[in-house]
C-alpha cells in the first residue's frame, strides 16, 4: 500500500494531492531560505496565523453576496489580504515603537488567531455555516482537492523558484551584510518586502494541504536540514527545495496509504525525520562528526603533550596521556619514554621551534593558521621552506 | 534653515569645493530617538588623500558614515559625492562595514564574499565567469588572503574577516573608499596589510575615508584628520588640526592633557 502510494498507484485524487504537496514542499523550501538566513523566521508564523480572521471574513463577504463562501480562490484572497495586514503590522511595531520584533510577532499572531476563532465561531451559528469546512484550513485537507487546486499550486511554487532565482543575488546580499548591500544602491527594504511577498504567497497557497498552523515547518524546517549539509548559500537554497520536496512527497503519500492520516502534520513529521538524521550524521556540521572531531582533537593534543612533556624531561600526571603513549609504543606504563618515543618527543620539540619561527614571520600566514600546536610541520610546509625555517632556529634550541 | 546655520558656523576654509570633494555633508543631523547622535555636521573630503574620522566613543563617527550612504536616515543633511548626490554616484563608493555587523556563520566562502563586490557589474543574472573570478583572487592577493579563498568564512580570524571585507571593496574599483573601523580588533600584520593597501589606493589618486579609534597612529597614517564630537570640531591635514586645542574640544576630560601633548603635533 505505501510502496503504490509512493509510486502514484493510488488512483487520482492521491496523485494530485502528492504532486501539489510536493511542488508546495519545494516552494516553500526554497522561498523559506532566506528567511531563515536573515533570520526572521517566526515571521512566517505570524503571517500564517493572520491569514485566519481574512479566511474567515471572506466567506462571509461571499454569503452575503449569495455564493455558497466555499469558493477557494475568494478564500484566499482574503487570506492573503489579512496576513498582509498582519506582516505590515509586525513591521511597523518593529520599527516604529521600542517594541522587539518577537514580541511584534506574539502580538500580531495571537490576536489575529483569535480573531479568526471567534470568527469561525460566528460563522458556524450562520445557516450556510455548518458545512463551510473551514477548519480544514488549520490542520489542511486534502480529501477534496481540485484538479484546479493542483494547478494553482503548481503555477505558484513555479513562480517562486523563478523569483527565487531572479533576486537570488540582493536576497544573499540583503541577508547577509544589509548595510553593504545599501552601499552599494540596493533598496534592502524592497528585498525585504519581496522576500515577505514570497513567503506570504507560498503560506497562503500552502493552506489547503498542510494547514495554518504547521505551514510554519514547512518553511523553516528544510532550510535548517539543509544548512547542516553546506557552507555555500546557493547550495543551501537547492537543498533546502530538494528536502522540502522529499517530505512533502513522502508525507502525502503516506498520508494516502493509511487512512485517517492527515497529509500536513505527517509532512511535517516525514520533514522532522531529515532534520534529525541531518543533525546526527551530516559531515562538518553534525552531532556525530562534531564528537568524533572532539575525541580525535583531544587524543591529538594529549599525545602531543605527553611528547612535549617527555622530550622536557616533565613528569606526566594524566592518565588518559599516559594510555595513549603506552597504547602508540611511545612511552612504559609507567610513562618512561621507549626508544621510539625519545625519537617522536624529539621532533615534536623542534616543530614547537619550527612553529614559534613561522608564527612571527607574516609571509607564513596561511601556514600560521594551521597552526594548533598538533598539525605535524611537515604537511603544511615545503621541504624548501622547512630548510629555510630551520636555519632560523636560534643554535641553542636545536635539537638533533 | 538648519543647513545654513550650519555653513555659517563652519565657513569653508580648504580649496576643496564642494563639486570637487569626493565626499561633502551638508547640514547631516541624525539622531536615535530624541538625542542628536551627530548634530548639524558640515564635511568636506578632500581627494586623493587618506582622512580619519576622529573622536570619542558614541561621538557619532560611524553614524555620520552610515548616515553619509544612507543607511541610517539623517534628520536632516544632504551628501553629495563628487559633486552629485550620492544616489547617483553608488558605483564610485566602495563600503567596508564594521566586521562585527555581519554574522561570520554565514553559509558563504571567502571567495564568495569577494565576488559581492562585483554583483553591481554581474547585475541580477549575469554569470560568473573566469575573468570576474580571477578578479575577485586578484583583489584576494592584494590583502594576502589568496589562500583563503574557498574556506568558510566561520573560519577566519578577525583580521583575516577584515581583509575579506577590504578585497570585496577592492573588487568594487570604486573612487571613493569609506571604512568604518577597519583596524579595530585585528592583529599587528593585519593592520600592516590593510594600511599598506590603503596608501596603494591614495597613491593612485583615489579617496580614503576611515572611522578610526587609535590615536597614536594618526599622524602615520593618516594625511586629514575630521574630528567629531556630535558637532564638527575640526577639519583639514593633520599637521595643523590634530592638534591639542582640538583634541582638547572633542575629547574634552576624557584624555589627560600629557597623553595629548604626546599625540599631538603642537
Amino acid at each position: 500500500m505505501i510502496r503504490d502510494a509512493l509510486l502514484l498507484q493510488l488512483g487520482y485524487n492521491a496523485t494530485l494531492v502528492t504532486l501539489g504537496a510536493t511542488l508546495l514542499g519545494m516552494a516553500a523550501g526554497v522561498g523559506g531560505t532566506f528567511l531563515f538566513l536573515r533570520k526572521r523566521a517566526l515571521v512566517s508564523d505570524a503571517i500564517s496565523h493572520a491569514t485566519l480572521p481574512g479566511v474567515a471574513l471572506a466567506f462571509m463577504v461571499m454569503v452575503t453576496l449569495g455564493g455558497t463562501g466555499r469558493n477557494l480562490v475568494g478564500l484566499l484572497t482574503g487570506a492573503a489580504l489579512s496576513a498582509a495586514v498582519g506582516l505590515l503590522l509586525v513591521s511597523w511595531l518593529g520599527t516604529r515603537t521600542r517594541l522587539a520584533e518577537d514580541a511584534a510577532i506574539g502580538s500580531v499572531l495571537s490576536v489575529f488567531f483569535g480573531f479568526g476563532i471567534v470568527l469561525l465561531t460566528v460563522i458556524q451559528t450562520m445557516s450556510a455555516g455548518q458545512q463551510a469546512g473551514l477548519e480544514g484550513f488549520l490542520l489542511g485537507s486534502t480529501a477534496g482537492m481540485l484538479r484546479s487546486d493542483a494547478m494553482v499550486i503548481a503555477v505558484s511554487a513555479a513562480l517562486t523558484l523563478a523569483l527565487v532565482m531572479l533576486m537570488r543575488r540582493p536576497l544573499t546580499l540583503a541577508s547577509f551584510d544589509p548595510e553593504y548591500a545599501v552601499s552599494i544602491g540596493q533598496d534592502v527594504r524592497r528585498t525585504d518586502l519581496a522576500m515577505m511577498g514570497l513567503v506570504l504567497a507560498v503560506t497562503v497557497v500552502g493552506l489547503k494541504i498542510v494547514g495554518l498552523i504547521l505551514i510554519v515547518a514547512l518553511l523553516i524546517i528544510p532550510p535548517v536540514t539543509a544548512r547542516f549539509w553546506t557552507e555555500r548559500t546557493d547550495h543551501v537554497v537547492m537543498i533546502s527545495g530538494a528536502v522540502g520536496g522529499l517530505s512533502a512527497y513522502v508525507g502525502a503519500a503516506l498520508s494516502a496509504a493509511i487512512p485517517a492520516v492527515p497529509t500536513g502534520p505527517i509532512i511535517v513529521l516525514v520533514g522532522f525525520a531529515l532534520f534529525a538524521l541531518s543533525l546526527l550524521v551530516a559531515p562538518g556540521r553534525g552531532v556525530v562528526s562534531a564528537l568524533a572531531r572532539h575525541r580525535t582533537h583531544q587524543r591529538r593534543v594529549h599525545l602531543r603533550q605527553g611528547l612535549l612533556a617527555m622530550a622536557q624531561g616533565q613528569p606526566i600526571y594524566e592518565n588518559m596521556t599516559l594510555r595513549l603513549l603506552h597504547r602508540q609504543g611511545w612511552a612504559r606504563p609507567d610513562g618512561v619514554p621507549t626508544e621510539l618515543g625519545r625519537g617522536r618527543a624529539a621532533r615534536a620539540l623542534r616543530d614547537e621551534s619550527r612553529w614559534r619561527v613561522i608564527r612571527s614571520d607574516p609571509a607564513f600566514e596561511a601556514a600560521t593558521a594551521q597552526d594548533d600546536g598538533l598539525t605535524d610541520i611537515e604537511t603544511v610546509l615545503t621541504a624548501d621552506q622547512l630548510a629555510e625555517v630551520d636555519a632560523r632556529i636560534p643554535r641553542a634550541e636545536v635539537v638533533a | 534653515m538648519s543647513i545654513k546655520l550650519a555653513s555659517e558656523r563652519h565657513p569653508e576654509t580648504g580649496q576643496t569645493s564642494r563639486e570637487d570633494s569626493p565626499l561633502a555633508v551638508r547640514g547631516m543631523t541624525v539622531s536615535y530617538g530624541q538625542k542628536p547622535a551627530v548634530f548639524s555636521v558640515d564635511m568636506t573630503v578632500e581627494p586623493g588623500k587618506m582622512t580619519a574620522i576622529i573622536g570619542p566613543n558614541g561621538a557619532g563617527k560611524s553614524t555620520l558614515l552610515k548616515a553619509a550612504l544612507g543607511i541610517h536616515k539623517p534628520l536632516a543633511g544632504t551628501t553629495t559625492v563628487f559633486g552629485k548626490p550620492v544616489g547617483a554616484q553608488r558605483h564610485r563608493i566602495a563600503y567596508v562595514p564594521q566586521r562585527a555587523s555581519v554574522d561570520w556563520d554565514f553559509p558563504t566562502r571567502v571567495i564568495d564574499v569577494v565576488l559581492m563586490g562585483l554583483y553591481p557589474q554581474l547585475g541580477l543574472l549575469g554569470r560568473v565567469r573566469p575573468a570576474h573570478r580571477a578578479r575577485a583572487e586578484d583583489c584576494l592577493t592584494r590583502v594576502g588572503m589568496e589562500d583563503f579563498a574557498s574556506r568558510q568564512i566561520g573560519q577566519l580570524s578577525g583580521g583575516q574577516q577584515q581583509r575579506v571585507f577590504l578585497a570585496r571593496a577592492l573588487a568594487q574599483d570604486a573612487d571613493l573608499y569609506l571604512l568604518d573601523e577597519p583596524f579595530a580588533g585585528v592583529d599587528a600584520a593585519t593592520e600592516k596589510a590593510i594600511i599598506s593597501v590603503l596608501k596603494s589606493l591614495r597613491d593612485a589618486g583615489k579617496t580614503v575615508v576611515a572611522v578610526h579609534h587609535d590615536l597614536s597612529t594618526v599622524t602615520d597614517y593618516f594625511d586629514n584628520v575630521f574630528l567629531i564630537n556630535t558637532r564638527r570640531i575640526a577639519e583639514g591635514p593633520v599637521k595643523t588640526t590634530f592638534v591639542t586645542a582640538n583634541l582638547q574640544d572633542a575629547y574634552g576630560g576624557r584624555l589627560a592633557g600629557a597623553q595629548m601633548e604626546a599625540l599631538a603635533l603642537s
